[in-house]
């Protein structure tokens, strides 16, 4: 095939074949729909993290000035429920795993393109249902929508945002259903299950939970909107309901949707310590397999989020064995990655430094889950700030980490352009620092009895919160500057070559960026997963001088 | 699996890699019409999943309370009409065999019988939905619908006739029965849709024996509603009928 010349002497890609609005709109190229996707959850990243800022800058002082007790109920609420529902399920899936899932088992696109636009539009509405329901009043009620509270009590817009969530969840369910076929139906000959890279694996986990868990909460929030419309009795106790009952069926969704959110960011993490250390992963099929054992397990531990709502003892202590039961294989990755480290061919550049700072801020994060995961000091910390600095460990420190070291990893193959890796370390850095600021005063805070979703607090845990509010600040910056460079290097970055960083791949054999249909001609592997002592035998050129090929 | 040899050929004119096997309802993103059908296949299986456990969460509810309110749920169950329940469920198991007929027809180009079996389909979908609403207007004059107007007095408990059901506790096995009836017929009505499409490809002779995925998919969607109602008839207006 001819590769005639873009616009601007370019190569034709997947950027420059088509222009115009309905080019994009209208697209069924797995890539494009990444990019769309991109768009729209950096977008709610953004709103999501507006909330946090007010929610932080009222925490700055004890008395409540910034805003009352309803206005704070609001913010919090809508920060949960668009981060959770808008931004972290969606985002590494959506965009990174849309973006790569074809090109790293060989095919040209998705098993269903059709099926991948319908999700984002169907996530596009979601959204636009949630700023309604945002910018008309909001919802008072936490992210988790606890009954009778949500259906008999509170007079927001409970019911608006749970079609909104129950639109976008329809979005999870056939990005996850899309994955698991074009997982088993279109890999390249020789793409063996034992050959997939761990992203692959990860993502067929996440996939997993997608499909069996969303549904549950799509008919849990279907019986929200019943009860509260109708003023039926299946949750409300006045009526004869079991509010238990919704405890059960939402955390059946939530829990799981915990690890939809982490799976995909160890994948990102696997494949980058492989890279920058210049090795195989060790124990390949461990790691694997841990993505597995952490979906099939991720659905049996929901129940630890309500040891102290009045369960059975014997049924918590079965929870609380299972909750510990889940950490196996979570360590079993941790300590995998670090033996991959061991005699490495380390770098240090910025993918690398985010996977770094997602080792050590997961492993506390997950360490912290076992002491909420023991039955004697959940007790003490539930519903404390402890319980919120454990989860932002794992799902801004985990998750979010991870997406941010993809991002760089990936993006000169997403955009054909290098960004300013001195930039993009510093960035890092701040983002660790900021994290640590903010996050990890709250694990004191909340084991010294601050308890969460408070809009006040005695004067004594002033000095902990400036710290806090200080560190989202630095944080905010963190975040602030990818998003600038990143756009500045989509203009004036130096051109990418095919394989800046020399991976192992299928996705790093394609030209940067990308063209339409991926590969030329459809890849027949025959070579291991990770095969980077067989790579860098071949090959004396330094990553870094290798020159740009021309396709 | 799904490693299929040759075709390696991928390039922008694919109608030539594909040579005299091409087909015009193979999309350009796969390899040969055989690892289509497995992917539709394996989608609308995975699909049919997440329908399970959508309505499984009903299936958990119900379970809970039908154990709390054992003999309230009995009292409720015996006011619905089972005659009409099971009239449906022969209606419906009727349209599952119509359902094949049709995708045995495609497969031996038989198009009468294709289109025939297609309408019978819709006929038997269209009967169920009446029979349904029959059944629901008995519910709303006896009151028996959730809400202000709901009334469940003085309805003894079939093994205690002495005793009343708690209106209360029959409300909840009501909305369930709404929700989940409720919740079935919009499938139903779903699956005409699907059929209805189904109907037009197969009157623009869109099937042949070589294809016909489309057919296949929608049958296994009209089953699984099927399904659904073999398991809430026996939940909802059985659970206390004694010879």
């Amino acid at each position: 095939m001819a590769t005639p010349s873009g616009p601007q002497g370019e190569r034709e890609n997947y950027l420059n074949k088509h222009y115009g609005v309905g080019s994009w709109l209208l697209t069924t190229d797995h890539k494009r729909i990444a990019l769309l996707y991109l768009i729209s959850i950096t977008f709610f990243f953004f709103i999501g993290g507006f909330f946090a800022l007010l929610i932080r800058l009222e925490l700055l002082t004890p008395a409540g000035d910034l805003v009352q007790a309803d206005s704070y109920n609001k913010l919090f609420t809508m920060h949960g429920m668009v981060m959770v529902f808008f931004f972290l399920i969606p985002s590494i899936p959506a965009v990174l795993g849309n973006f790569l899932v074809p090109m790293m088992i060989g095919a040209r696109d998705l098993a269903f393109p059709r099926i991948n636009l319908l999700s984002w539009y169907l996530y596009i509405i979601g959204g636009v249902m949630m700023m309604h329901c945002m910018l008309t009043g909001g919802v008072d009620t936490g992210w988790t929508f606890y009954t009778p509270f949500s259906t008999a009590f509170t007079n927001t817009k409970i019911v608006e945002a749970g079609l909104a969530i129950f639109v976008a969840g329809f979005s999870s369910i056939l990005t996850g259903l899309n994955f698991v076929v074009t997982i088993h139906r279109m890999r390249a000959p020789g793409m063996t299950w034992s050959r997939l890279p761990l992203f692959i694996w990860a993502h067929y986990a996440t996939s997993i939970i997608q499909i069996l868990g969303t549904p549950v909460i799509a008919i849990t929030i279907v019986l929200v909107a019943v009860e509260r419309t109708l003023h039926l009795g299946i949750f409300d106790p006045k009526l004869g309901g079991d509010p238990l009952l919704f405890q059960h069926l939402f955390w059946f969704y939530s829990h799981p949707a915990v690890y939809i959110m982490i799976l995909p960011s160890m994948g990102i993490v696997s494949e980058i310590i492989a890279c920058f250390s210049r090795k195989r992963i060790f124990g390949y099929s461990f790691v694997a397999l841990s993505s597995i054992a952490i979906a099939v397990f991720g659905f049996l531990v929901w129940a630890h989020h309500m040891f102290v709502a009045g369960i059975s003892v014997y049924a918590a202590l079965i929870f609380s064995l299972l909750s510990y039961a889940v950490a196996v294989p979570s360590a079993v990755k941790v300590f995998n990655w670090t033996a991959t480290l061991y005699k490495g061919s380390i770098r240090y550049d910025a993918p690398m430094l985010y996977a770094f700072g997602f080792l050590g801020l997961f492993t506390i994060g997950g360490l912290t889950g076992l002491f909420l995961a023991c039955l004697g000091i959940d007790v003490h910390v539930t519903d404390t700030y402890f319980v919120v600095a454990h989860f932002h460990y794992i799902m801004v420190g985990g998750a979010l980490m991870g997406y941010l070291g993809g991002m760089h990893f990936w993006w000169p193959k997403i955009s054909g352009r290098l960004y300013p890796e001195g930039w993009a370390r510093l960035a890092a850095l701040i983002v660790f620092i900021g994290f640590n600021l903010t996050f990890f005063p709250q694990f004191i805070l909340g084991y010294v009895g601050m308890p969460r979703r408070y809009y006040q607090y005695p004067q004594e845990f002033q000095v902990l919160n400036v710290l806090s509010t200080a560190g989202a600040t630095v944080l905010g910056v963190g975040y602030l500057l990818p998003m600038i460079y990143f756009l500045w290097s989509m203009r004036y970055g130096k051109p990418a070559p095919d394989n800046p960083w020399n991976a192992a791949g299928l996705e790093w054999k394609t030209p940067s960026p990308p063209t339409t249909f991926n590969f030329e001609e459809e890849p027949v592997v025959t070579w291991e997963a990770y095969n980077y002592e067989e790579i860098d035998a071949h090959s004396d050129i330094r990553p870094d001088e290798e020159a740009p090929s021309v396709g | 699996m799904s490693d299929s040899p040759a075709v390696a050929i991928h390039g922008e004119a694919h109608g030539e890699a594909h040579g005299a096997a091409h087909n015009p309802a193979l999309l350009h993103h796969f390899a040969e019409p055989q690892q289509q059908r497995d992917a539709a296949s394996l989608g609308m299986w995975i699909f049919l999943a997440t329908e399970v456990m959508f309505f499984g969460g009903l299936f958990c509810a119900y379970l809970i309370y039908r154990r709390w309110y054992f003999e309230d749920f009995g009292a409720a169950s015996k006011s619905i009409n089972a005659t009409l329940g099971a009239t449906n469920t022969a209606v419906l198991i009727c349209s599952s065999l119509t359902v094949v007929l049709a995708i045995w027809a495609a497969q031996t180009s038989r198009r009468a019988l294709l289109i025939g079996s297609l309408v019978l389909t819709m006929l038997f979908g269209v009967a169920f939905l009446g029979i349904k609403g029959v059944e629901y207007k008995e519910k709303f004059e006896e009151h028996h619908v959730p809400g202000a107007s709901f009334s469940f007095d003085r309805v003894p408990i079939p093994r205690h006739p002495d005793q009343y059901a708690n209106p209360q506790h029959a409300q909840i096995f009501f909305s369930l029965y709404f929700i989940m009836t409720g919740l079935h017929a919009l499938h139903m009505i779903i699956g005409l849709g699907i059929f209805t499409w189904l109907l037009i490809m197969a009157w623009k002779g869109r099937f042949t024996p070589e294809y016909y995925t489309p057919l296949e998919m929608g049958g296994l969607y009209w089953h699984f509603v099927d399904i659904v109602w073999i398991y809430l008839f026996p939940l909802l207006y059985l659970i206390d009928r004694h010879p």
